[in-house]
């Protein structure tokens, strides 16, 4: 029973995933506004802290798995990278790279 | 990919329809068709100011109203700086005028009712303002009633300055200044749970960075009401015996830890704990502290023995009276009580009421974050930063592995980060950028 409701839910959510964006996405977007009391709202931040708003989406995902690896040396994100999938990674990347 | 409990929600919500979810969620079936829901907001701090605006963001439809009683807003973090003389009060006060811009009605008031049966609120002014949701954001109120001889008299000579002001930042600033060379500056710890944990050992360091340059025959007293340095031990033990001589002869700061302040005499100028009275030039005593009165007045104040409000972690509503939510400091949860929590839960619950007004079931696996720096006065700072997600075994917010911790050591570019932040948290929070 619950699998033929994932089974359809999933046809549903692919076909919606095809229009919605991911500007509306509401969790993608709600990840991406826990980003903006250090890297200010919609990513455009003031002083040292780096902006994240028109990030491309590969060097977005690939700077969070160095932080998560510890490859590229951090202060605070090692453990914001921690703190997140891979698909959210993608998903915040998106959002990010969206904005001009 | 995995496919979590969140997708299922989504994706079973996506092919049943808002209709048939009705028989899943009471929210959900109550919101269906209500173009414009009543959502008052009391205390437009980072919790309420960055709840209403992300709300009005994300569900336009919202009729909010905030209630405020300051014309401006002046930033607890930070305000350390003001008392080492690195910043004014200018620096830390920013206006209203993008939080007005964005909610359907600012009315700058004290609030004196709440009716949670009639879903109304009262004002000092006269207002009676009905809600259908009601979000309490009002941070901390300060039991002066539990220091003896911390009355009204006393709190003209006192100041905790753990909620910032001019009246309270601004006149310990001038108190300090007005300090002679060789002065003893008494400052105390609360018991925890209060605001701030790393905040009064940067106080600490703040004004010993002060005395350092301009005083340095002065002396501090710290009396902490708790068994140990509450947070950021390491770095601040570190930071002091760097800069401070701690742990030498000649340390400008005296530690003491479980020295609760029992009293306070502003004729002899002392402060009582259990042991002893510890005389000072200035005195600078934080009371403890529970959840806002507004949380009184709500009836919601009702977790770890009346002082602080257990909620929802997916929606932060009241366990106890429906519609109403809590937000930053006044909430019981394993969050820290700071700026950056009070901002990115005022964010969580506006994402919670955005999904339900719009007919959805609220996220059920939410992340929180903190990140926190401190100053040592000194040019350079220190972070602990964690992420909170829903564990559904703990059936609570908890760190993933590596999620958690604090910096290795005090540094340059972490006070760069920190200035930054402030600028950052308060334009987000304000609606100022």
């Amino acid at each position: 029973m619950q699998k033929k409701t994932i089974a359809v839910g999933l046809l549903v959510a692919g076909m919606l995933g095809a229009v919605a964006s991911v500007q509306a996405d509401p969790r993608a977007r709600f990840m991406a506004a826990n980003c903006s009391y250090c890297h200010g709202a919609n990513g455009k931040s003031a002083g040292a802290i780096p902006s994240l708003a028109g990030l491309e989406v590969k060097y977005f995902v690939d700077q969070m798995k160095a932080f998560r690896d510890g490859t590229r040396p951090a202060t605070v994100m090692a453990k914001h990278a921690n703190g997140y999938t891979d698909a959210e990674y993608l998903a915040m990347a998106k959002y990010f790279a969206a904005i001009k | 990919m995995t496919f979590d409990r969140r997708d299922f929600l989504k994706a079973s919500a996506g092919a049943a329809g808002a209709a048939t979810l009705a028989s899943v969620s009471g929210c959900a079936t109550y919101y269906s068709g209500n173009a414009a829901p009543k959502v008052v907001v009391i205390g437009a701090g980072f919790g309420g100011a960055t709840f209403a605006r992300y709300l009005k963001t994300w569900y336009p439809k919202a009729d909010v109203t905030i209630i405020e009683p300051n014309a401006k807003f002046v930033s607890c973090p930070t305000s350390n700086e003001v008392l080492a003389g690195h910043a004014s009060m200018d620096d830390i006060t920013r206006p209203y005028d993008g939080v007005k811009k964005i909610v359907n009605a600012f009315v700058q008031d004290y609030v004196t009712g709440i009716n949670t049966t009639a879903k109304t609120v009262t004002t000092k002014g006269g207002k009676t303002i009905a809600y259908d949701r009601l979000v309490l954001a009002g941070g901390v109120e300060l039991l002066f009633d539990t220091v003896k001889g911390y009355d009204a008299e006393a709190q003209k000579v006192v100041k905790h300055a753990w909620k910032a002001s001019a009246e309270q930042t601004g006149a310990l600033r001038a108190q300090l200044e007005a300090m002679p060379d060789g002065g003893v500056f008494v400052m105390s710890v609360p018991m925890a749970p209060y605001r701030c944990p790393p905040g009064p050992y940067e106080r600490a360091s703040m004004v010993a960075s002060y005395f350092k340059k301009a005083k340095p025959k002065s002396k501090i007293i710290v009396l902490d009401g708790n068994p140990d340095i509450a947070s950021k031990k390491g770095l601040f033990l570190a930071a002091w015996k760097k800069h401070y001589g701690y742990g030498t002869d000649n340390s400008m700061i005296d530690y003491r830890a479980n020295n609760m302040p029992k009293s306070v005499n502003v004729a002899t100028m002392t402060v009582g704990t259990e042991f002893d009275d510890v005389k000072g030039d200035v005195l600078n005593v934080v009371p403890p502290m529970r959840a806002a009165e507004i949380c009184g007045l709500a009836g919601v104040r009702t977790g770890n023995n009346g002082n602080w409000c257990p909620v929802n972690y997916i929606t932060f509503e009241s366990t106890v009276v429906k519609d109403v939510h809590i937000l930053g400091d006044s909430a019981l949860t394993n969050f820290p009580k700071s700026g950056s929590v009070a901002n990115n839960t005022g964010k969580m619950c506006a994402y919670a009421m955005s999904e339900m007004f719009s007919g959805r079931e609220p996220d059920g696996a939410p992340v929180v974050t903190n990140t926190c720096y401190s100053g040592t006065g000194m040019g350079t700072a220190f972070h602990v930063a964690t992420v909170f997600r829903w564990d559904p075994e703990k059936k609570s917010l908890v760190p993933p592995k590596g999620a958690n911790g604090v910096s290795k050591e005090e540094s340059e570019l972490e006070y760069a980060y920190m200035m930054s932040w402030k600028e950052n948290v308060l334009n987000d929070t304000l609606n100022l950028a």
